[in-house]
């Protein structure tokens, strides 16, 4: 091997000189775009598997940044690594629906397979040991990732042979699967027609004349030839269609404040961060048939006047990246995207960013700081993206759902879609039913359908021997509900009504199995981790949390920890930055309300009713 | 056209277009905490010490990071704002080992003041006995001491927005957020430039200037206003001064540096209480110098620039001065150089 010299830009920089010129080549491809830092080092990290001191050197100077910012955004993301780790990275997710499914003895078989703790590498350097934030693979739970490939519903016997592929050399490429988890194919559908995955695991996702062949990009060519921008805003109006990123808000409505706005350039994004626990409808629709995201993305773009699209999707997506970038690759070639679309006057280019592991990055505003290179810290709102967003440029982001729904709005018209659906939520909605249920899945349904129904009819209810015990709405931030709740149609304002929240649409359904305590530790786990730091409340408090309910777990509980978590977890709601520390609290305070005897149980008799917890 | 107004506490306040929530309070004479905000820096309002009632918002806001608006109504006092920023305090004491005693921040740390304020014991919970912190002490200036860091990130702001020195970052996620200089190296192999700005900048004990340590506490101390000896900027400072003795210099915050100093300003100032100091002029006899008055090295002076100038002609003197001394210094140099001796090699050491 050649010995190590100097890199030109900087030359206390020492490196070999092939690792010297790849990462020079990919800094040039990568200088002058919008924050072009987080690409770069996703890129460099590719060249040895991580990124030393020597290589950020380079690469602050090369993208005239301080050697500060680079490892402070870098350091941001669970994904980026600087110190040497093994070939493969085995990432096991440790989200609550993994953990109530087994995640935890999988690690432990893991960790005697490897002989290394968790964090550590073998010394072979062949496999390192991580967990994960929830993968979205919560359909095949408990669930783990090595490098880019998932594997599903494992059991002792299939992480051995997981691990003894791998040692043979013999993993997969993850591009030649065909989905990353399960054939949509094989759910049971709901009754009636399909707007949303009308296409999934029938098309060929890279071949474009598939979708052409399904009336795909029928609805763009009517938007920019028979339209103008503003009468697809009033048609998406009419709609009724609300965002599916979980928050609900008019989509219409949100584009209504961009579009007259004199800035130019503006920005459209697609939310593809898909971090929320339980939640993996977004991969379905970009594996399955990532024309129809970008479409919808497309028309987005020419409804508020923005001539930029990002697609910004989670890092642990690579197949659904894969395709996205195929997809986006064809429509350009085909003149779909461009100069002058169609031959109308408006052009319109998309660009694909990958996350690098931070759940807090789906939310709006600090997706667009790490768009920017930067560390995924939310913004202060007002003002609103759709006012100042990406680089100060008015930015309307719209989740991936939210934009598969347009080509069927444009195409059958805003009053056709609302009567689809409950009048609270128009349109079809895309659930999950996930957790300790018999078969896991995902669904299209127009909403409305009760909560009940989804769990019983497509869930197959709970495993025999089991009853249900609770149901966790919306994703990790969700309240928890009985079932009282069941007769509930889904939609935003009746699962609110009920103290609950449709959020992603996911809804986490745990047996007598369960221990609350438990559950709530590792949903505690998962905001601790997440936070972003940047304010004291969710920073610290996220924190206790997790400490509080580590030790209830332990039986190691303290009198007036029970006052103390309603204290945290008011001045979080109240008081923190961003809606992930204000929410944080909502599934313990949730557990308060319900279950509280469980609870006082693990403190006061220092007893787990339903015998999860390890008092030892 | 009238100012705008809003309305604090009850007392309707006229704005100026542009103040925030907390600017305004402060023009109307209403205190509100802050322990993140810091002057001529972006506000991130992060710390969330300054949280307010606004009505219509659904949660708290933060007073030095929302723009006043005519017709807000704002609560800086309630219970409600008092139970969050109690909380916040807390969590900050938690956080690290708040051992007042020794701390050298004592008397002058915005956190404890805080505390005091709004009567915060010691909170019920905290780390563990033994917990251990980020240390740094290995360069003759700053010590970096995280037990006592609350993460408000202004020694970040202060060395990003004030000095554009880009030499520190928050680093990390979560609990395990941390200030971090490239490569998470200490201060020393770092593109630290050693101003000690952050210093200055932090409100805690956090960051210290590591020769003022033990020296004397903020009661015990003189403030004395001067200018930096250094160079032609004139930035002005503050000497701390104890018993007589220069313990500390801090940037004042006037024209021309609001504040700001270099590394020179600030840490080397030692030269002052030298034992070695010039303090007299000394003239060389026989190879060895021994002390003389002003009187008679002014006359040797003059007497040896005289005959040389006779003897090589006046183009073989040259002046070379100082950007320590002022520019009135400096011209009287020139002019002496060119009048009484009659040379133009006149040069300054700006010039190298
Ligand atoms: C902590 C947090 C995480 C979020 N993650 C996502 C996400 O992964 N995908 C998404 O579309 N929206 C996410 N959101 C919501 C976005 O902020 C934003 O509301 C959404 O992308 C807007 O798109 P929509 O109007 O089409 O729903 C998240 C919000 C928060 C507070
Ligand atoms: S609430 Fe949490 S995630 Fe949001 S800004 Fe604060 S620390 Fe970051
Ligand atoms: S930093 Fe402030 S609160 Fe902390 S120990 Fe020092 S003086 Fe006390
Ligand atoms: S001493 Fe100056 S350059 Fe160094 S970190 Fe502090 S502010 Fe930045
Ligand atoms: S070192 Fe000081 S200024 Fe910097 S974050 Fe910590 S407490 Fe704040």
């Amino acid at each position: 091997m050649k010995p190590l010299g100097p890199c030109e830009s900087v030359p206390t920089a020492q490196m070999r000189q092939e690792v010297c010129d790849s990462l020079q080549a990919l800094i040039s491809r990568h200088r002058g775009r919008i924050g072009a830092l987080l690409p770069t080092l996703q890129d460099a990290q590719r060249i040895l598997g991580h990124i030393p001191l020597e290589m950020q050197q380079v690469i602050a100077a090369e993208l005239k940044l301080s050697g500060s910012q680079v490892f402070g955004a870098m350091s941001f993301y669970s994904m980026l690594a600087w110190q040497p780790r093994g070939q493969y990275i085995i990432r096991v997710c440790g989200s609550p629906c993994c953990h109530l499914n087994g995640a935890a003895a999988l690690l432990e078989l893991l960790q005697e397979e490897l002989g290394v703790p968790l964090g550590g590498t073998t010394a072979d350097r062949l496999f390192t040991l991580e967990t994960s934030a929830c993968l979205g693979a919560c359909e095949v739970s408990p669930a783990m990732q090595v490098n880019e490939v998932v594997y599903g519903r494992l059991t002792p016997g299939r992480v051995r042979e997981v691990l003894s592929d791998y040692r043979a050399g013999q993993g997969p490429d993850y591009r030649d699967l065909p989905y990353s988890t399960c054939d949509f194919r094989e759910f049971r559908r709901a009754p009636g027609e399909s707007l949303l995955l009308e296409n999934v695991g029938l098309i060929d996702p890279l071949n474009l004349e598939d979708y052409l062949k399904r009336g795909g990009y029928t609805a763009l060519e009517k938007a920019l030839t028979s339209m103008t921008p503003e009468a697809v805003i009033e048609e998406v109006k009419l709609s009724g269609l609300r965002g599916r990123g979980g928050a609900g808000f008019p989509t219409g409505l949100k584009w209504s404040f961009t579009r007259p706005l004199p800035a130019s350039p503006k920005y459209v994004v697609c939310n593809a961060d898909e971090g929320e626990p339980g939640t993996v409808k977004d991969r379905y629709l970009m594996e399955g048939d990532p024309h129809k995201v970008l479409e919808g993305l497309i028309i987005a773009a020419y409804a508020v006047g923005a001539a930029h699209g990002f697609i910004y999707c989670r890092g642990e997506y690579y197949l659904s990246r894969h395709r996205l970038q195929h997809a986006i690759d064809q429509a350009r070639e085909r003149g779909f995207l461009g100069k002058r679309l169609l031959g109308t006057d408006f052009s319109c280019t998309v660009e694909l960013r990958s996350g690098a592991g931070s759940y807090v990055c789906g939310e709006e505003t600090a997706l667009i700081e790490s768009l920017e290179g930067k560390r995924g810290f939310p913004r202060l709102k007002p003002p609103f993206p759709g006012v100042v967003g990406v680089q100060g440029q008015p930015t309307v982001v719209n989740n991936v759902e939210t934009l598969a729904n347009l080509p069927a709005i444009i195409n059958r018209g805003g009053a056709w879609y609302r009567e689809i659906g409950t009048p609270d939520t128009p349109g079809a909605k895309i659930f999950q039913v996930m957790g300790q249920v018999r078969t896991p899945q995902v669904l299209e349904a127009p909403t409305g359908m009760t909560l009940g129904d989804l769990i019983q009819v497509y869930g197959g209810g709970v495993r025999p021997g089991r009853t249900l015990k609770m149901i966790q709405t919306g994703g990790a931030s969700g309240s928890l509900v009985t079932r009282a709740a069941l007769k509930t149609p889904l939609d935003f304002g009746s699962l609110e009504a009920a103290g609950g929240a449709l959020g992603s649409g996911t809804m986490l359904v745990m047996d007598d199995s369960t221990c609350v305590v438990d559950f709530l530790r590792c949903v505690a786990a998962f905001f601790a981790h997440e936070s972003c730091g940047q304010c004291t409340p969710c920073r610290e408090g996220a924190a206790w949390i997790l400490e509080v309910f580590t030790r209830l777990s332990r039986g190691e509980g303290r009198e007036g920890d029970l006052d103390f978590l309603l204290r945290l977890a008011d001045t979080l709601k109240d008081a923190s930055l961003c809606p992930l520390g204000q929410s944080a609290p909502v599934p313990l305070l949730s557990a308060i309300k319900h279950f509280r005897p469980e609870i006082e149980a693990h403190l006061k008799d220092k007893t787990c009713p339903a015998g999860v917890c390890r008092f030892d | 056209m009238s100012a705008p107004r809003m309305t604090i506490n009850g007392v309707p306040v006229e704005f100026s277009p542009g103040q925030t929530i907390l600017e305004a309070a402060q023009s109307a004479g209403v205190s509100i905490p802050t322990l993140c905000h810091y002057p001529d820096t972006r506000p991130t309002g992060a710390c969330r010490v300054c949280v307010v009632e606004l009505e219509g918002a659904r949660s708290l806001v933060p007073a030095c990071a929302t723009y006043s608006a005519p017709g807000q109504v704002v609560h800086t006092d309630t219970e409600r704002v008092d139970a969050a920023r109690r909380m916040v305090l807390e969590l900050m004491l938690a956080s690290g080992n708040h051992n007042c005693l020794i701390c050298e921040a004592g008397g002058d740390c915005e956190l404890q003041a805080l505390a005091y304020r709004y009567q915060i014991d010691p909170p019920a919970f905290g780390k563990p006995p033994g917990t251990t912190y980020y240390y740094e002490d290995n360069n003759s200036m700053i010590i970096r001491d995280f037990s006592r860091c609350i993460q408000c990130a202004r020694c970040v702001k202060a060395c990003t927005d004030r000095q554009v020195n880009l030499a520190i970052a928050v680093g990390y996620r979560g609990a395990e957020t941390t200030i971090v200089a490239a490569g998470d190296q200490p201060y020393i192999d770092s593109e630290c430039v050693f101003c000690g700005e952050c210093v200055q900048a932090c409100p805690t004990g956090a960051l210290l200037d590591k020769h003022a340590r033990f020296l004397g506490r903020v009661w015990e101390r003189q403030k004395v206003r001067s200018t930096c000896p250094y160079c032609g900027v004139g930035c002005q400072i503050d000497l701390q001064v104890k018993e007589g003795r220069i313990i500390q210099v801090t940037g004042a915050d006037a024209v021309p540096n609001r504040g700001r100093l270099c590394v020179k300003g600030r840490f080397g100032w030692h030269f002052v209480h030298h034992p070695e100091r010039l303090k007299t002029p000394l003239i060389k006899e026989n190879g060895s110098l021994r002390k003389a008055d002003w009187e008679e090295a002014l006359n040797l002076v003059a007497t040896r620039f005289a005959e040389l100038k006779d003897r090589e002609g006046p183009d073989k003197i040259g002046g070379w001065c100082s950007a320590r001394i002022t520019n009135e210094e400096n011209y009287l140099m020139q002019k002496f150089m060119r009048a009484v001796l009659g040379t133009n090699h006149v040069d300054h050491c700006a010039r190298l």
